[in-house]
């Protein structure tokens, strides 16, 4: 579903990702982990084709079309959702009619009929009610005010209404408490664990991969995977930590 | 018959010096006015379009207890000025809601001098410019408070957001008070298009025309949020965010 070859990428001329490789297959799910600041937040937006990050080498294949060629509203109608580590709040705009425009404005894009605002506001029920978010927190502004709890619940209820073939996770885990987290996880699980999907989730931690068996762990360090396994490879890193594992 | 005004008369200054001398002498002289008897309640949704470019004058008495609404929207492709002057009876209140919103070269203003002439009056004025190109919005905004005019609560804001670098907006408040038991506020800022929601938008599969138009609707949505009628308040933002559709 995705393929990344070689991958390199800098950020104010700053080089973050230096060949970076990854295959991901539909009905997968990988994480990726490793220290700070060696460019699991550039991945994920580099995937999501945010302005200032720069492509300077490889590529990066979704669903056999050039990934990098697509601007970021198109990767979002192609099928890709990246869950944001610091989802943004906008004044002003709605939850509920932010969503219903972006899912809308995808359906449109992928030549499908518009949802009327019934048949959205009872998708958008199912999927708050599935990460126990309140309705009225769809009504209100794009997480203005909102936890950071919520505020990750939120992207999830956003993954869940969009429905997408591939998720780009990126810290999801952050900033949520014991109980958040399991409703997070069994979230990630309902919405997106499925033949034809795959996830990406980058995380610092391994409680989340509980919830969330992981088929892959990744480990990434100045800007490539150095090291893959399976799901002990994350039991490993949190009883050893990055150094010893990286060196054995 | 006035003489033609020139950027060197206060209430002129940001206006478009080319223009002044284009308009006609007549065009100064002409007022509409009104008068509200006690209690009344009077609206007035202006749409200065390219249909009513140039200066318009409006001159509002407002009797006692009574309420004077005006909710104007100034987008024509050509200098236009709304000039408003209010004198507030005792409990009278002003409420006026403007968004000057347009590229190209043009200048769009307004200008209201508010007179609290008598105990317990109010006045909320929200201004919001929107611009682009090489055009500039502006908002003088005159207060007076006489002597007598105790418990007068008076406020003023404007906000501008410039989507291009050559687009410029002016504020400047004028307040006269010379009563001692009065709320008057003033708020100015400009800044510009929030790139972090944009991108937050795109990632969800806005298309950049819609996400900037859902951002514009936030932000100049306060200027009629007073506005009592859904329909018209819902008319007036169409008709400001059809002139950005030619936004770059």
């Amino acid at each position: 579903m995705l393929t990344i070859e070689n991958l390199s990428a800098t950020v104010a001329d700053k080089p973050i990702l230096n060949g970076l490789s990854l295959t991901v297959n539909a009905g997968e799910i990988h994480a990726i982990m490793g220290p700070n600041g060696a460019g699991k937040s550039t991945l994920s937006y580099v995937l999501g084709g945010r302005p200032g990050y720069e492509v300077t080498g490889g590529s990066v294949t979704f669903d056999g079309q050039d990934l990098l060629e697509m601007d970021a509203h198109e990767r979002a109608a192609a099928g890709l959702f990246l869950g944001f580590q610091y989802p943004v709040e906008i004044p002003g705009v709605s939850n509920v009619q932010f969503l219903r425009e972006a899912l809308n404005s995808q359906r449109k894009a992928r030549g499908q009929d518009p949802l009327s605002g019934g048949e959205f506001l009872k998708l958008a029920k199912d999927k708050a009610a599935l990460l126990k978010l309140d309705m009225d927190m769809m009504k209100r502004n794009v997480n203005v005010g909102f936890s950071g709890g919520e505020k990750k619940r939120n992207e999830m209820v956003q993954m869940g209404i969009l429905d997408p073939k591939f998720a780009v996770l990126d810290e999801t885990d952050s900033g949520l408490d014991i109980d958040a987290l399991k409703t997070v996880g069994e979230g990630i699980n309902a919405i997106m664990r499925a033949p034809d999907k795959a996830v990406l989730l980058i995380t610092h931690y391994q409680r989340l991969l509980d919830y969330v068996q992981p088929d892959y762990v990744h480990i990434l360090a100045k800007g490539r995977i150095v090291k893959t396994g399976g799901p002990d490879l994350a039991r490993r890193l949190e009883d050893e930590g990055y150094d010893e594992v990286m060196a054995a | 018959m006035s003489a033609l005004p020139t950027t060197r008369d206060e209430d002129w200054r940001y206006a478009d010096a080319a223009e002044l001398e284009r308009l006609a002498p007549a065009d100064l002289d002409v007022w509409h006015e009104a008068t509200l008897a006690p209690g009344e309640v009077r609206r007035k949704d202006l749409l200065l379009d390219d249909s009513h470019p140039g200066v318009h004058r409006v001159r509002l008495t407002v009797g006692e207890g009574a309420r004077a609404e005006i909710f104007a929207l100034a987008s024509a492709s050509s200098y236009t000025r709304l000039e408003v002057e209010v004198e507030l009876g005792r409990g009278a209140h002003f409420q006026f809601g403007g968004v000057t919103i347009g590229g190209g070269e043009a200048t769009r203003e307004f200008v209201t001098r508010v007179s609290h002439a008598e105990p317990n009056g109010t006045s909320d004025q929200i201004v919001r410019a929107v611009h682009w190109g090489g055009a500039t919005g502006n908002f003088l905004g005159k207060l007076a408070v006489a002597r007598d005019a105790q418990k007068t609560d008076a406020a003023q804001n404007f906000r501008a957001l410039l989507l291009e670098r050559g687009a410029s907006a002016n504020a400047k408040p004028e307040l006269e008070i010379y009563a001692d038991d009065v709320k008057c506020a003033h708020g100015a800022a400009i800044g510009q298009m929030d790139e972090a929601a944009a991108y937050y938008m795109a990632a969800r599969g806005l298309p950049p025309e819609a996400a900037r138009k859902l951002l514009v609707r936030a932000f100049i949505a306060d200027a009629y949020a007073a506005h009592p009628v859904e329909a018209e308040r819902d008319a007036l933002l169409d008709a400001a965010l059809d002139a950005l559709g030619d936004a770059a």
